[in-house]
């Protein structure tokens, strides 16, 4: 079976060892992990967790099935099949000589990305959007000099209307 | 487990969970402690004083609850353990922090692999000295989260009597396993009221699914009755949710032919004809032989383990695969599966019997009856030394196949498995899933201490024997008739069985020097008997089994005794070695 990306979200109690306990089963199963995100939700006692896992079909089905014995995951969903919104935020510090900086200017419009603080040999930009865009920049801008990368891992949200094959799967 | 009304969390506190008045009397964490293990119905529980555990053991000294004191914390583990699989009761263990809470890992592990309900708890330094590597700190609940089914440290004395409370709900529900609570000592000596309306358990991730889909039990009662080849395959699950009953009668009445796994001992009368006995890598040919040529393949409560399957990828090649099971991260997870049950076997058993059909199946019986004939159960035992299996036939003819049977891990226990002829439920205590030596003995305390009126007899190895026989005093003060068959052949009889087979005879480590295991056994205060000659066994079986104290048979075995027959890792099922015949069955 092909190794593919999948994005799976968790909604977990806040307690104490949950993210020990969900990194711990994912490093004692042999499970992939391509990035993990986590923040609060609207719910001060639940977080989300954003998984991205490099996995076959079948391996995706046992990480969704482990994560639902953790006994603090509260839901979790399989991503995999479903119309998302994908972010991913980075902060990135790019090499800029004075002569090189309107060149760096017209490539960081293009991504709509920000500059977020300026020095004297470098610039530090602020890019969003899916992992391929983010990607992209790092490549575009790999020629001037890549001098630090910070990224957030992907979050991600599906667009509705759902399939209805993703919605009978949502159960835990 | 069974229990349908324990399929959302009740409240705690009370039948109304309803916060109580708030004049009820303050009490200590370590009071809360007992009054909740009482009320969830702990009768006897085992473990190990320590520093930061004395509160708790200060309360314990006025409560009725019956404290078994080990002599390691290993051995109370173990001994909670078996306590839980004879009964089906949840096992308790507490010890102390640090050392006493790592030398329960081995103990914990076993329980987790095994599914066994138990509730552990820890003492903890106190709060403010977490992390500060205090004297006996450990990072307990870190060290045991990838083996207990939940694990949590209790910082407010008013979460306690929650915690606790949830723990036991955890355990004893669903495919059961072991919980531990961590407890520092400031947690414990802190004083609140009972109940409060925090009380209620907060458990929104843990659901519990006991009953089957009704459109899955029929699919699998379609697949059964069309079945001309079918096998039930039954594991350890049928014991834990207690469906042995339920089990027989559909084995009965839709006349298929089961194997049980090593945990599955039990689950069904090895006596009666369509038993073939245990199936695996030294499980019985006409076992085996069913499995690789069965057309539909029944799963209750097992997992399709790789001691099972052997070469996954040519198990049951022709089969569709029914799989009945509490939990859905087992479906599919070694061996892709046609028809998912999801829920207690107890449930879905009696809900199944409902829809399948007598067949007569005949050719499938007569094939099955022809791989009993030629390829039984044997050993050579024209022999003046003993052979271990006979030690095992001899106990289980005297006992009439009725004790209760508690073993360590080796060709001791695949023995064990083999030649006693299990009947009941309940009545074989054995680490399947870890295969940890030394569980026997302690095993064999907890099942006496459980059941005081039956037969429990440990056959052990030598080896296994000599991990954990610092024990001998705990049986000795309880005047346990505990029987210990200690096969001895001086070896670690399966590491030497694999070395010859697969490492040229170099039997690197494998060879022990031991004592007298009767010297030993009368300086703890036990009775302690010798036998070499294979004339001296009835009468020594007869003797230790009269025994009203513990009993320690040191049987001199043949020494280079192999299990038979055997598959090798990563051969296929149906390709077994040391067959009565040469022959190799073709499938």
């Amino acid at each position: 079976m092909p190794t593919t990306k999948h994005t799976i979200s968790a909604l977990v109690q806040n307690k104490p060892g949950v993210l020990a306990h969900v990194a711990q089963m994912f490093a004692a199963r042999s499970f992939n992990i391509d990035s993990l995100a986590v923040g609060r939700t609207e719910d001060p006692d639940i977080s989300r967790m954003t998984i991205v896992v490099l996995a076959n079909d079948s391996t995706v089905e046992q990480v969704r099935k482990q994560l639902g014995k953790i006994i603090p995951v509260v839901k979790v969903h399989d991503w995999t099949d479903e119309n998302l919104v994908q972010r991913d935020l980075m902060l990135v510090k790019v090499a800029a000589p004075p002569e090189k900086r309107t060149e760096i200017q017209s490539l960081i419009e293009m991504f709509q990305a920000k500059v977020v603080d300026i020095g004297p040999k470098f610039v530090m930009v602020e890019v969003t959007g899916p992992e391929e865009k983010i990607e992209a920049f790092i490549d575009m801008c790999r020629p001037y000099g890549v001098k630090d990368v910070a990224r957030t891992g992907i979050i991600a949200m599906p667009r509705h209307p759902r399939s209805p094959r993703q919605q009978a799967k949502e159960n835990k | 487990m069974s229990d349908k009304s324990l399929s959302t969390p009740p409240k705690a506190g009370g039948k109304s969970g309803k916060p109580k008045e708030a004049s009820k009397p303050e009490m200590t964490g370590s009071e809360i402690f007992c009054q909740t293990l009482i009320s969830e119905g702990v009768e006897t529980m085992f473990g190990y004083p320590g520093g930061v555990v004395l509160p708790v053991f200060d309360a314990l000294y006025d409560s009725p609850i019956n404290f078994i004191l080990s002599r390691h914390e290993q051995g109370a583990t173990h001994m909670a353990d078996a306590y839980a699989r004879a009964t089906g009761k949840v096992g308790v263990v507490l010890v102390t922090s640090g050392p006493g809470a790592t030398n329960t890992v081995t103990g914990i592990a076993t329980a987790y692999m095994d599914s066994t309900p138990m509730v552990v708890i820890t003492g903890q330094v106190k709060t403010p000295l977490i992390g500060n590597d205090a004297f006996q700190e450990a990072d307990t609940t870190g060290i045991t989260r990838p083996i207990t089914k939940h694990n949590c440290i209790v910082k407010n004395v008013k979460d306690l009597e929650r915690s606790l409370r949830e723990a036991f709900f955890i355990a004893r529900t669903g495919r059961p396993g072991p919980v531990l609570i961590d407890l520092p000592l400031d947690v414990s000596i802190a004083k609140t009221n009972l109940n409060g309306s925090e009380q209620q358990m907060d458990l929104p991730g843990y659901r519990v699914r006991p009953l089957g889909h009704l459109r899955q039990i029929k699919r699998a009662a379609e697949a059964i009755n069309a079945a001309e080849r079918p096998v039930i395959y039954a594991g350890g699950g049928v014991i834990l949710s207690d469906a042995a009953q339920e089990l027989t009668a559909l084995v009965n009445k839709a006349n298929v032919p089961i194997t049980t796994t090593l945990l599955g001992l039990g689950g069904f009368d090895e006596n009666d004809p369509k038993s073939l006995h245990m199936l695996g890598m030294h499980g019985t040919a006409y076992a085996n032989f069913a499995v690789q040529e069965c057309d539909v393949l029944v799963a209750i409560g097992a997992r399709f383990d790789d001691r099972i399957t052997g070469d996954v990828k040519r198990f049951a090649p022709n089969a569709k695969v029914i799989h009945i099971d509490i939990d859905p991260a087992s479906i599919s997870k070694n061996v892709k599966v046609d028809i998912p049950v999801v829920g207690d076997a107890k449930n879905i058993l009696t809900e199944l019997v409902n829809f399948v059909e007598h067949r007569d199946r005949p050719g499938w019986f007569e094939r099955i009856e022809g791989w009993k004939q030629k390829y039984p159960l044997v050993y050579d035992n024209n022999t003046e030394g003993i052979k271990p299996q006979y030690v095992i036939e001899e106990v289980s003819r005297q006992t009439k196949g009725q004790a209760l049977i508690t073993t360590g891990v080796g060709q001791h226990q695949m023995w064990a498995a083999q030649f006693y002829r299990f009947s009941r439920p309940r009545h074989f205590i054995t680490s399947g899933g870890l295969g940890t030596m030394g569980f026997g003995f302690p095993a064999a305390i907890g099942a006496q201490i459980a059941m005081p009126d039956e037969v429990v007899v440990n056959f052990d190895g030598d080896s296994s024997f000599s991990m954990t026989l610092n024990e001998l005093p705990t049986a000795v003060e309880h005047k346990l008739p505990v029987k210990v068959c200690v096969l001895n052949n001086g070896y670690m009889g399966m590491v030497r069985q694999w070395q010859e087979l697969f490492y040229g005879k170099r039997y690197s480590k494998s060879f022990l020097q031991h004592p007298s295991f009767a010297k030993v056994a009368e300086a703890f205060g036990a009775v302690g008997l010798t036998a070499t000659k294979k004339v001296e066994v009835p009468e020594i079986v007869e003797r230790m089994l009269k025994e009203k104290q513990c009993c320690v048979v040191d049987f001199h075995v043949e020494r280079e005794e192999n299990v038979w027959p055997m598959v090798a890792s990563g051969s296929g099922l149906h390709e077994m070695a040391g067959l009565p015949t040469e022959s190799i069955e073709r499938l």
